[in-house]
């Protein structure tokens, strides 16, 4: 779609600003609606318009596939991670009480660590999964062009 | 005046899922589905589960449609006729009085004289757990210092706080669904079986040092 002139502006126009209101619904969701999970995949919608109309090839240059799939496991990571810290510092298992000097803002920031996480994991998984489906496409037709059936029956 | 915009969106969404079954372009099917999403997100929004509408309006509206989309662009547009027109037309109506069943069964419950109507403050489930965590939620969370975390979003508290177990098996969910897509889908999988393809590189030339290596 890198044709149509309106859609090309208009999308690396808005792209900046869909990320930073990804940024606004993460980390202000301990005081308006909004958290992680919404906040990850506003992120990612911001890639995959950016993906549609600039073409997959393009949007892979800058969200690189090893980027969005180490993002996949650093999310789950930080928020089991923060639960272990709690341990470690003498509290239980995602207790976050003990993560700060004060119980009430030890409970703020483990909150708002643990929301990261899962913004990141969600973003990397709705970028990553993007990716695949739309890059399948390319495979798809080198299939067709060798007169191999693409039905995709025949992944095992 | 709320019930009348409630009856107005429930009979759009009735009127929006009865068009997505009937029609055969899936482009159509995909954008109804979306239009579903955004609809019953302002029903949520009506009900006060803000946080609920936002996340159906993110993934439902906009994810999901994305997704259904390129999945589309792998096959046609128009979805096939059926082969067997007598089986079909059975398996359509037999469902459709499955769900009509099911519906009525559900709206029977609820006339049921010990059922809570909706809202009532009195009903079980917002019994014993509900008002401690609505009304303590900033002060518990905070235990020490009644109101040291000043978190007004009571959802944010009881998802990320008091049922972190639940959120964290949640993000393990998503976790599961992406190295699954990767696992059967995944560019390198392809390229490693069958590692002699001269065609595979040519169609996904950008793809291949960046993709290799980070697969």
């Amino acid at each position: 779609m890198i044709e149509h002139v309106v859609l090309r502006v208009i999308a690396k126009l808005l792209a900046p600003f869909i990320v930073l209101f990804a940024l606004y619904v993460q980390f202000h969701g301990d005081f308006g609606p909004g958290g992680g999970f919404q906040a990850g995949v506003i992120f990612a919608s911001a890639f995959i318009l950016f993906a549609l109309i600039y073409g997959v090839e393009n949007a892979r240059q800058i969200a690189p596939p090893a980027v969005a799939q180490a993002g996949i496991g650093l999310g789950v990571l930080l928020y089991a991670g923060t639960g272990v810290a709690g341990m470690l510092l003498g509290g239980r298992y995602l207790d976050y009480s003990v993560l700060a000097h004060d119980a009430g803002h030890g409970q703020h920031y483990g909150i708002l660590i643990i929301e990261f996480g899962v913004g990141v994991t969600v973003a990397a998984v709705m970028i990553t999964v993007f990716f695949t489906f739309a890059g399948r496409r390319g495979v798809l037709e080198a299939r067709e062009d060798t007169g191999v059936p693409h039905d995709g029956d025949d992944e095992r | 005046m709320i019930t009348v915009t409630n009856l107005a969106l429930l009979a759009f969404m009735a009127i929006t899922a009865w068009a997505i079954a009937r029609t055969r372009n899936l482009f159509v099917a995909t954008m109804l589905a979306g239009i579903y999403s955004l609809l019953i997100a302002t029903v949520f929004v009506l009900l006060d589960a803000v946080d609920v509408a936002f996340t159906e309006a993110a993934v439902g509206a906009g994810i999901t449609t994305v997704l259904f989309l390129g999945a589309l662009l792998l096959t046609d547009r128009q979805a096939k006729p059926p082969k067997n027109r007598l089986g079909h037309r059975f398996g359509t109506y037999g469902s459709l009085l499955l769900v009509v069943l099911f519906g009525a069964a559900l709206v029977y419950t609820t006339l049921d004289p010990l059922m809570p109507h909706f809202g009532d403050p009195d009903a079980p489930a917002q019994g014993r757990l509900a008002p401690e965590f609505l009304a303590d939620s900033v002060r518990q969370v905070g235990r020490e210092k009644p109101t040291a975390t000043h978190i007004p979003n009571v959802v944010t508290t009881t998802l990320a706080s008091y049922r972190g177990f639940d959120t964290l098996g949640e993000v393990v969910v998503i976790f599961t669904a992406g190295v699954g897509v990767l696992i059967l889908l995944g560019g390198s999988a392809v390229r490693r079986r069958r590692p002699g393809r001269r065609d595979g590189e040519k169609t996904t030339p950008g793809n291949s040092p960046s993709g290799g290596a980070g697969a």
